[in-house]
């Protein structure tokens, strides 16, 4: 078990999503950077899907029952393993009794814990990704506890990746959405010319942006929506859906991310600007 | 079988929308819906896409391609063309329990106020309708459901609550329907049903499909403890009172 000590801001398990049930209303969810998910489990020759621990921001105390192996990536949360620093997107030996810890946030916003063969909370609907009320926790709290292997035997052949700085990202990628044809040149024209700031309403649902874009008036019948899709109030604000989003919504979908622009956002916060670009 | 002029849209690099005209009509969500079958049947099976209907679209998502929307969408529409009835799926009419105590029943007086019906006639205005479920989602297993009779139509609230409760029973202009769980919302809530719609723990978490029909019925406040436990305990509370093709 890695039992919990001190649950930090927001830390939940997560593995690349539940699909095959949003015609039910049920949220993809999964990893919000799954790039970075997808790193940490590679470095230990995990599978893909298996589930890691995403860290938002200011990080659990955590304590390893059991041996096993970790690795770290997405945003660094200056982790300490036994009270010393440890470097991000590297891989540690951890021993029964082990504690690891995390320090001031450097860049980025969720990082990624991953441990050999992966997390074991129990599948719900084929995905150990939290979804309250599908899953019965919706983020860890002091005193929980999450299962994994014991593992002994294992040789990591990667110890250490080099990764770029993750806060120099700020263009995200985006296609033309169902409903773009409804806005005005002028709007149109905001969306690709400007830059947007994070607001203070971003969470792994949706991401809301400062800017308006001016009013529209176009009332649609309720249609689906993916991670990524770009929606406009009537207002004429931008909600960005994100991993946890609805499943179907009501107001026009302007533009598509791509799914490196979906983890890009995801390591975004209040106050960040980000621009939109065609490919 | 009636034939619409559908239109085919991008959506992102892993979804195509296909749309129908813009109107709630029982006879396209038909449509919709056994185009949906057939596509399941023919190259859209369903480990690969998952197909997502509401009202007036079908949205075919498939996370493991990057779809070639000029190809996809030509073979869509000649799909469309050879579409057939295949062996119809059955649609089901639900009938559903909802506890209109005052209690449950908090904007009842306002949608009173509003309609100028008494609470009586309100209550005989919604278990006496049928509704046509045109889609799901929002949250899982909240039902758009449509047919609601003019004489109930209300705005929706202007101050939405921070909490509406579990299972709440709401109207909002053309729309009713049930909160899956405990949420924000803007809609006049007028009961409660006590039979989950979505269970996690089920091998079929939602019972209900879109096009299924719902009918509510009256249940005292006595009738709705009972079933609460009942739920509670797994004894099924469904009433599937009919079928139809």
């Amino acid at each position: 078990m890695l039992k919990v000590i001190k649950s930090g801001f927001f830390t939940t398990v997560q593995d690349q999503g539940r699909f095959g049930f949003r015609h039910m209303g049920v949220p993809v969810s999964g990893a919000m950077d799954q790039a970075a998910a997808l790193l940490a489990n590679a470095m230990l020759e995990n599978d893909e899907n298996d589930a890691v621990l995403e860290i938002t921001m200011s990080g659990p105390l955590l304590e390893f029952e059991e041996e096993t192996w970790i690795a770290l990536s997405g945003a660094n949360l200056s982790p300490q393993l036994n009270g010393k620093d440890i470097d991000n997107h590297s891989v540690h030996k951890v021993n029964a009794g082990d504690k690891l810890a995390f320090g001031k946030h450097i860049d980025g916003l969720r990082g990624y814990l991953a441990v050999k063969n992966g997390f074991q909370t129990p599948l719900v609907l084929n995905s150990r990704s939290f979804y309250s009320p599908i899953t019965e926790i919706n983020h860890l709290d002091s005193r929980m506890e999450v299962p994994y292997d014991e593992v002994a035997d294992f040789e990591p052949k990667i110890t250490h990746i080099k990764r770029e700085d993750i806060d120099k990202f700020k263009t995200l990628n985006v296609s033309l959405g169902p409903e773009y044809e409804i806005l005005s040149d002028a709007q149109k024209e905001l969306i690709f010319n400007g830059s947007f700031t994070i607001a203070k309403e971003n969470n792994r649902m949706a991401y809301q942006l400062e800017e308006s874009i001016g009013e529209h008036t176009h009332i649609m019948l309720t249609s689906a929506t993916l991670p990524g899709t770009v929606q406009v109030t009537p207002g004429g604000k931008l909600i960005i859906l994100m991993r946890d989003g609805q499943t179907t919504g009501g107001y026009p979908r302007i533009l598509q991310l791509s799914e490196k622009a979906i983890d890009i956002l995801a390591q975004k916060t209040f106050g960040d600007s980000i621009s939109f670009k065609l490919p | 079988m009636n034939s619409y002029p559908i239109q085919i849209k991008p959506f992102g690099v892993h979804a195509i929308l296909i749309e129908w005209p813009n109107e709630i009509e029982r006879s396209i969500l038909d449509d919709i819906l056994i185009f949906k079958d057939f596509l399941f049947l023919n190259s859209f099976n369903d480990k690969e896409w998952e197909i997502v209907p509401a009202y007036n679209s079908l949205t075919l998502i498939n996370i493991h391609k990057n779809i070639d929307h000029k190809a996809t969408s030509n073979q869509l529409e000649n799909l469309y063309r050879e579409r057939k009835e295949g062996a119809k799926k059955q649609t089901h009419l639900w009938r559903l329990p909802v506890c209109y105590d005052p209690e449950f029943g908090i904007d009842l007086e306002e949608v009173s106020k509003h309609t100028g019906k008494s609470i009586e006639q309100i209550i005989t205005l919604h278990t006496t309708s049928t509704f046509i479920v045109y889609g799901i989602g929002f949250l899982p297993g909240f039902m758009y459901l449509g047919g609601v009779p003019k004489d109930l139509e209300t705005p929706r609230k202007a101050t939405p609550r921070l909490n509406v409760k579990k299972g709440a029973v709401g109207l909002a202009r053309k729309q009713t329907g049930i909160y899956p769980q405990d949420c924000p919302g803007g809609w006049n809530i007028i009961g409660n049903c006590p039979i989950p719609i979505f269970n996690a723990e089920k091998e079929n978490p939602c019972f209900v499909s879109v096009g299924d029909s719902i009918q509510f019925y009256s249940i005292t406040r006595a009738q709705f403890d009972l079933h609460v436990i009942q739920a509670e305990v797994g004894i099924d509370l469904l009433k599937k009172e009919s079928t139809r093709a």
